[in-house]
């Protein structure tokens, strides 16, 4: 059952996307990525991320994608008449490269992180880039009952001065913004 | 004093130079503590070396002293020490360095005082002092080369002194880049010998010379001759002499100090110092004996017929160095360092004697706003009235140079061409070498004469208004003539022939054993002795009493014109007044096609075509020419950039995931 | 498990952002292609959570921290941009060439 939602969600994920990049106007183009990240969240739960999904959606869908549409509309962006979509050739050379890069990644998901972590010069696996992000034990699916009290675990604990530096992070960003997106300060 | 204090002579002359250098350029008018500080130091160096040389002299050593101060290079297998090394030479080169020197500073108290430059020329004069006794007290080549470059460095600043003359500043030049060639055959040897003998200190040379090389051999004969060559260039002989006569364009201390009693001696000092490398390589020597005699006697022919004062001191400077060179050329280093004592002595006095001579003469002249050349012989003549301490001391060191016995010159100059004449039985070209030295003999006691005579003989010819200004030199400079005077007189005594008995008879030669005894066992000297000897001494004392009344008659015979009004010379003595044209023929052959060379081929095509064209402009025409098309990549088309970077990112992990 | 085809449903998404990229030239549907990007990352962090512990959730959330205020600042230079050429199309702001 799991599964087949998995699917589901998964072509129209991908599905989504694609139109967004194919769109000649940036308003269609915004809200086919919030469809996309829509069927994301849905994916998450899928995956017992119950927190990052309901994120997914109020950050993302919500917030992000709403500061974009806004911003095409005051730019008064919202043309069916041009396209901003470059010729054939070009296409055909990005499309190459993206099967390229998917291919690639592919081959590395069925690699071992061990040896990968040797062919990229580490000798030691427990030093891999994976390994070093795990911050919690592993839990089994049992344990995810309480899925906001498991990522809080790490986050305040084992990732406590990043997240507070996050706020350092935005509050620079929202100065930032409005430094540039004044005519005169 | 200990041997240990030797270091004292050195650094008591560089404090010198440093004060006197910080008071030239701070403070230049200060010429009171210039001249407490200039002859002071040169005195208590004087003071040290006696008590040094008094002990050495009661308790003499029988191997060098060598005293390291530091490690100075260490480089593989190259360990020297920057030490210096004392022994009776050293010691005897020693006591005339520090001895004339200080002598020659008190002298250029009363001549320098009245120039700007007071300070700085003390400065130079310590530093050289300085330098000159690193030269002969430095225990290995290396150090020696230091103490020479910088002598040839200190040369070159004092020749030229008053640079605001072109001429002058040439004639700095002209010394500075002749002696690099001499310096070029001292560098040579000096690979030579280490890398056949491993060392470069002098006691190892010693010691380890007679079994490293084949007597007689080729490798010997090319050090001994590459040496002979830095020995010609600083010492001033053919081919490399012609840079002395110009060098008397600095002052006259100067000329007394270092181009005349010390520094250009260094060649001889050097020679003797090798001598196991020379008493080694008979072919050597004789080159050495051979290029001395021929120095001797054509810079005295030179001298003939020079009419400015000095020229004729430096061209029998050039003579008399030749004399020393026939002297350790012919085995005998011990008369050719006795030749250089008594010649420093000597010397020192005619070169201060004209000093205070061109002192009096440019004074007259000043005093009248006159133009004239205050060192043109011609210009003086009676001068014995005005100048007479001057005359009589000159008239000393004159009888001293010209080898009238009983004077020092005549005892030093009588040892080295008894050693050539005992060296002809050996090799018969010596014989030709002695003949050389007796006829440089007689030209020498001829120009001599004449220079007197013009000088100081006859009628007065400065102008009847410059004589009233023609006045002695102050007590500060005759009291230094004084001094040399007495040892031009009684400097024979160092060492007197045998058959003249006595105490201290051959007195430096004993005193020299220790350090010339490996050479002597290499190549011994025969002395002629008996009636030979008589006949030597009596022909050589012939020779200069014939040579003196030839000078005087000769040069008083018919009157002389002063120098404005005087006629071109005609025949020979046009071409020894013109120096035989060497300065012209070295300037078409050797100078003018260096130049147009350089011209041409170095600078036209090598600089300008080669490294500006094609170095230069060539890489920075690449750099462009490769940042253009870096631009034509920057197109500033943000979508290439993506394609490229991604293009390079999918390469880069399929490179990373194969 | 959904780890594997998730990963490839990643690898998908995060190309599609790159052809997207690639292919526009409208800095807005630019700067949403970027966001697709990280949408393919966060989601192999969250699937590769499953295996390897909650960190991977923990970097989701520092992700979308670092979008949100990238959306910002980006955005606002695009207005600052549109406001100098009149125009968000890059083929007009090509301040960089050489």
């Amino acid at each position: 059952m799991a599964e087949i939602v998995f699917y589901l969600l998964a072509v129209a994920a991908v599905g989504s996307a694609v139109l967004c990049i194919s769109q000649k106007n940036p308003i269609p183009s915004a809200l086919w990525l919030v469809s996309t990240m829509f069927a994301l969240a849905g994916i998450y739960v899928l995956l017992n991320a119950q927190f990052i999904a309901a994120m997914q959606v109020l950050v993302y869908a919500g917030a992000v994608m709403v500061l974009f549409l806004f911003v095409i509309m005051l730019l008064n962006l919202g043309r069916d008449d041009q396209t901003d979509i470059k010729k054939g050739p070009v296409v055909l050379v990005a499309v190459l490269l993206g099967a390229g890069i998917v291919a690639a990644l592919i081959a590395t998901r069925d690699t071992s992180v061990a040896g990968l972590a040797a062919r990229l010069g580490g000798s030691n696996p427990a030093a891999s880039p994976l390994d070093l992000m795990g911050g919690g034990e592993v839990q089994s699916v049992a344990a995810f009952n309480n899925a906001i009290g498991s990522i809080a675990k790490p986050m305040f604990q084992t990732y406590l001065v990043p997240f507070e530096l996050t706020s350092v992070l935005l509050l620079a960003a929202a100065v930032g913004a409005v430094v540039l997106a004044k005519r005169k300060l | 004093m200990n041997p240990s204090w030797i270091w004292l002579t050195i650094a008591l002359p560089f404090a010198g130079f440093l004060v006197n250098g910080v008071l030239a350029l701070a403070k230049p008018d200060a010429k009171r503590v210039v001249s407490l500080v200039g002859p002071g130091v040169l005195l208590a160096a004087f003071a040290v070396a006696a008590s040094i040389f008094a002990g050495l002299w009661t308790h003499p050593p029988e191997e060098p002293i060598v005293l390291p101060l530091w490690a100075w290079i260490g480089a593989g297998a190259l360990r020297v020490n920057f030490s210096l090394q004392v022994d009776q030479l050293s010691a005897v080169m020693l006591m005339v360095v520090t001895g004339v020197g200080s002598l020659i500073h008190i002298f250029s108290v009363g001549y320098m005082r009245e120039d700007p430059g007071y300070a700085r020329f003390f400065a130079y004069l310590n530093l050289f002092v300085a330098f000159m006794l690193i030269l002969i007290l430095g225990s290995s080549l290396p150090v020696l080369f230091v103490g020479w470059e910088g002598v040839g460095l200190c040369s070159y600043l004092l020749i030229g002194f008053w640079y605001q003359e072109k001429a002058n500043a040439d004639a700095g030049k002209k010394a500075f880049i002749v002696n690099r060639i001499g310096d070029f055959g001292v560098l040579i040897a000096m690979f030579l010998i280490f890398w056949t003998i491993g060392s470069l200190e002098f006691t190892d040379i010693v010691k380890h010379a007679p079994s490293a090389y084949a007597a007689g051999g080729t490798l010997i004969t090319v050090i001994t001759m590459f040496l002979f060559l830095g020995c010609a260039g600083k010492s001033a002989q053919i081919p490399l002499y012609v840079w002395l006569p110009d060098a008397m364009a600095g002052p006259t201390p100067v000329s007394a100090l270092i181009h005349a009693a010390t520094m250009v001696t260094a060649g001889v000092y050097l020679v003797a110092r090798t001598s196991i490398l020379f008493s080694m390589a008979p072919v050597s020597s004789m080159v050495v004996a051979g290029v001395g005699a021929t120095t001797a006697l054509f810079a005295a022919s030179i001298g003939l017929r020079q009419y400015d004062i000095k020229k004729v001191l430096a061209y029998s400077t050039v003579s008399q160095l030749g004399y020393m060179f026939l002297g350790v050329g012919s085995a005998a280093y011990s008369a050719g360092v006795f030749h250089l004592v008594t010649h420093a002595f000597f010397k020192a006095l005619l070169f201060l004697g004209s000093g205070s001579v061109i002192h009096a003469m440019h004074h007259a002249y000043h005093a009248t706003h006159s133009h004239e050349d205050a060192q043109d012989m011609r210009n003086m003549g009676g001068l014995s009235k005005y100048l007479p301490a001057t005359y009589w001391l000159m008239l000393l060191a004159t009888f001293a140079i010209a080898g009238v016995p009983p004077f020092s010159g005549f005892f030093s100059k009588d040892e080295i061409l008894s050693a050539a004449f005992g060296r002809g039985a050996e090799h018969p070209v010596f014989y030709v070498f002695w003949a050389f030295g007796v006829a440089a003999a007689l030209m020498t006691a001829f120009y001599m004469m004449r220079l007197m005579a013009m000088t100081f003989w006859g009628e007065n010819r400065t102008g009847t208004v410059e004589q009233e200004h023609l006045h002695e030199a102050p007590a500060i400079m005759t009291g230094p003539l004084v001094i040399l005077g007495v040892l031009s007189v009684i400097g024979g005594v160092l060492n007197l022939p045998e058959f003249v008995g006595g105490l201290s008879h051959q007195g430096l030669e004993k005193w020299l054993e220790p350090v010339l005894a490996p050479a002597a066992k290499q190549m011994p000297v025969h002395m002629p002795h008996g009636s030979t000897e008589t006949i030597l001494i009596v022909a050589a004392s012939l020779t200069a009493i014939a040579g003196l009344v030839a000078g005087w008659k000769a040069t008083l015979a018919k009157p002389i014109t002063v120098a404005k009004a005087a006629h071109e010379e005609v025949g020979f003595a046009r071409v020894l007044f013109n120096k035989y044209y060497i300065d012209e023929i070295y300037q078409s052959l050797i100078v003018r096609p260096l130049v147009a060379i350089s011209r041409l081929f170095l600078w036209k095509f090598v600089d300008q075509g080669v490294i500006d064209g094609l170095g230069v402009n060539g890489s920075g025409g690449l750099a462009r020419a490769l940042g253009w098309l870096g631009g034509r990549l920057q197109s500033g088309q943000l979508g290439l950039y993506v394609i490229v970077f991604v293009a390079g990112a999918v390469w880069l992990l399929h490179a990373v995931i194969r | 498990m959904l780890l594997g085809p998730s990963l490839v449903l990643s690898a998908i998404l995060f190309s599609i952002g790159v052809v997207g990229v690639m292919i526009r030239r409208n800095a807005i549907v630019l700067f949403m292609c970027v966001e697709l990007m990280l949408n393919a990352v966060n989601l192999s962090f969250v699937a590769l959570s499953t295996a390897h512990g909650f960190g991977g959730q923990v970097m989701v959330f520092f992700v979308m921290t670092v979008a949100a205020a990238e959306a910002a600042v980006g955005l606002a230079i695009i207005l600052a941009i549109f406001r100098h050429t009149k125009s968000v199309d890059l083929k007009n702001i090509n301040l960089l060439q050489g």
